[in-house]
């Protein structure tokens, strides 16, 4: 009979007071795990192994803001840019692509973000070395929409669906009367792609209600050049004119509000630019550094590298919380080894017999420590491993939640190289649990406990 | 086997300091194979002659030899190990431990002797003491008398050359008392193992090749 399986047959014995010493264990590993696998997908959402592009253009604000917009829809998109700024980047011979998105909308059912962009967005990798994959069809017709793999599943959207769009937010009441139609479906990505409707940028502006004022777009963009160029003096002469003919025109058409026409360019406006530049590595960082200085000094515009304000956000808020529940976790499972320890130390007192019995059947004093110490190794390993199941059987019930109120997706069999420390992290915890008990059945006096 | 005892002194210290003899023994012996009954009232130092013969307890002065082994002389690892392969104990109290089934505490009584603990000669010698039908029920699912019967299977489980038995019929009834004793000396015959059994009754007695006293031998201060 080996000494594990002694050891087992004592736990069994006091079958109670040790499922709730394992429990302690499991509670503590649980929530071990749980912060382990939570940072771990934090710190890949939020990081640049998970954005594809150098640089994200939008108007001048908050950096963190403009990324959480961009890149991870979890906020209203307020100011926007000029179109033309966009041709102007698009055209500048430094920059590799150049794509637009404009924000605002949400899919009546499910509450889904809508990305009004070009066709080109799905041919830029999303992430370093990886590209959407899709079924169907690119965006070609005004209304032609390509959604993520979470949005197909959730709203069971197959290409031919056809849906509407609420304005502004998914609280909002009003419904807009456009119906786009689903022509591709995008394969998991596991980033906010996956929770995206994305439509053409033309059926975007073509939405009733999307077009601005426009004077308040012709003073924004004077706002936005502050230096402007004779071109652009022209456009702005030009667009007034267009403006012009335009309500002249309307004034015989009342009752069309609801025409769709094709927008003209000046009328266009984007919530923000996502570029990638030209050059290796290190030419890449540098124009990077030239491109977000030449914005920020001739615009009202900035270029934000998606990294830096999320790894401040990382630094200041994320990585704190994490190390608050580091700590907390590193309380839980001292005070579940301190919980093995007086669970197994009061047990001694009753116990002082058996291991009497089997020091006078010829056990040694080593045998009954290692007994003793065996018995806080399967507490604890038991505890362990019933922890590492609940954690993640937590983090895979809690992952679809998450999901739902914050956006953030979270891969239900995420695992964290850290977690292959539990393991001897418990064996260590055990052994030091299980010293002092393990000393007293070795100093057990077997004369005097036998004849007691 | 034989058993030889010389010059074994043991004392305890009281509470208030003083020396409380118990082993006081010049000479003792039990030879191969022999029945011995050694009776003694309670606090004559019956169970601590037990120890000391095991090697549980250590003399003040004295050799205990088992085999021409002078177990005295060993280190305790040693005596631990010479008393997993080579003695049988049997309680007073029988001292199953309770978490493990009757099968499972006569397999113990092998596991320390550093061979593989034999299930078929444990499940035998369960059957030999009429408990084949109770391999699997714990201590506390069987009677007294069982108890006691599982306690004799466990001392014989690994093969030892000598047996020693405290008082193994002070908690059972009288039906029971012949049935174990019966059983104990029986085993012992089939298997050549020396036996001394140390009790304060004389009632037992008839069936044991010897009869002594433990006075006759032991005068702790010089009494008697």
């Amino acid at each position: 009979m080996s000494l594990l399986s002694i050891a087992y047959k004592s736990i069994r014995q006091r079958a109670l007071a040790s499922s709730l010493t394992a429990l302690s264990v499991a509670l503590g590993v649980a929530l071990m795990v749980i912060v382990l696998v939570s940072y771990g997908i934090v710190d890949r959402m939020f990081s640049q192994r998970s954005i594809g592009y150098d640089l994200i253009v939008g108007p001048k604000g908050s950096e963190l803001e403009l990324v959480l917009n961009t890149v991870y829809r979890v906020r209203k998109a307020s100011w926007k840019l000029p179109y033309q700024f966009y041709l102007d980047l698009r055209d500048d011979s430094r920059i590799a692509e150049a794509i637009p998105v404009a924000l605002g909308d949400f899919t009546e059912e499910g509450g889904f973000p809508i990305v009004g962009t070009i066709p080109r967005y799905f041919v830029v990798e999303y992430a370093p070395g990886r590209k959407f994959q899709r079924k169907g069809k690119d965006l070609r017709r005004p209304f032609d929409a390509i959604i993520g793999s979470r949005v197909a599943r959730q709203n069971q959207w197959e290409i031919g669906a056809k849906f509407t769009l609420v304005h502004g937010g998914a609280k909002s009441e009003h419904v807009h009367d456009e119906e786009f139609e689903v022509v591709g479906i995008l394969k998991r990505t596991g980033t906010p792609n996956d929770r995206t409707v994305f439509v053409h940028l033309d059926g975007f502006f073509m939405i009733a209600g999307h077009e601005e004022d426009p004077e308040d777009i012709i003073s924004r963009m004077i706002k936005f050049y502050p230096d402007p160029t004779d071109e652009l003096r022209e456009l702005m002469a030009n667009i007034r004119r267009e403006v012009e003919e335009e309500s002249a025109n309307q004034s015989k058409h009342e009752h069309d509000d609801h025409h769709h026409h094709c927008v003209p360019t000046w009328r266009k406006e984007v919530t923000a630019i996502l570029l990638t530049v030209k050059g290796d590595m290190f030419g890449r960082v540098k124009r990077s550094i030239d491109l977000t200085r030449e914005l920020k000094e001739g615009f009202q515009a900035q270029a934000v590298n998606p990294i830096v304000p999320m790894r401040d956000l990382m630094e200041i808020v994320v990585k704190n919380v994490s190390i608050v529940l580091g700590v907390m976790t590193i309380f839980i499972i001292i005070v579940a080894g301190v919980s093995i320890f007086v669970s197994i130390y009061n047990s001694m007192a009753d116990r002082r017999k058996e291991i009497a019995i089997m020091r006078a059947l010829g056990a040694r004093r080593q045998t009954v420590f290692y007994i003793v110490l065996a018995e806080s190794t399967l507490l604890c390993i038991g505890g362990g491993l019933v922890g590492v199941v609940l954690g993640h059987g937590l983090v895979f019930l809690a992952a679809p939640l998450v999901e739902l109120q914050s956006g953030i997706l979270i891969n239900p069999f995420a695992f964290d190289i850290k977690e292959l420390v539990l393991l001897p992290s418990l064996i260590v915890l055990a052994s030091l649990v299980g010293f002092i008990p393990g000393l007293t059945a070795y100093w057990t006096d077997v004369a005097k406990t036998i004849s007691d | 086997m034989s058993l030889l005892l010389e010059n074994i002194r043991k004392s305890y210290r009281e509470p208030g300091g003083q020396e409380l003899p118990i082993l006081d023994i010049d000479y003792f012996n039990v030879k191969e194979a022999e029945q011995m009954i050694l009776v003694g009232p309670s606090g004559s130092g019956k169970t601590t002659l037990l120890n000391v013969i095991a090697g549980i307890t250590v003399p003040d002065s004295g050799r205990v030899l088992i085999d021409g082994v002078e177990v005295t002389s060993l280190s305790e690892a040693a005596r631990d190990r010479f008393r997993a392969e080579r003695l049988g104990f049997i309680f007073q109290m029988f001292n199953l431990l309770p978490a493990f089934s009757a099968l499972e505490n006569v397999l113990l009584g092998m596991s320390f002797s550093g061979e593989k603990a034999d299930r078929d000669r444990a499940g035998q010698l369960l059957e030999r003491v009429d408990l084949g039908h109770r391999l699997h029920h714990r201590p506390s699912q069987l009677s007294v008398g069982e108890q006691q019967r599982v306690a004799v299977a466990r001392a014989l489980a690994k093969r030892p050359s000598l047996l020693l038995a405290d008082e193994p019929t002070a908690n059972v009834d009288i039906a029971n008392q012949k049935i174990i004793l019966d059983l104990i000396c029986e085993t012992c015959s089939e298997n050549q193992v020396a036996l001394l059994l140390v009790t304060h009754t004389l009632e037992v007695a008839a069936q044991f090749d010897r009869v002594e006293r433990l006075i006759d031998f032991n005068k702790p201060g010089g009494s008697a």
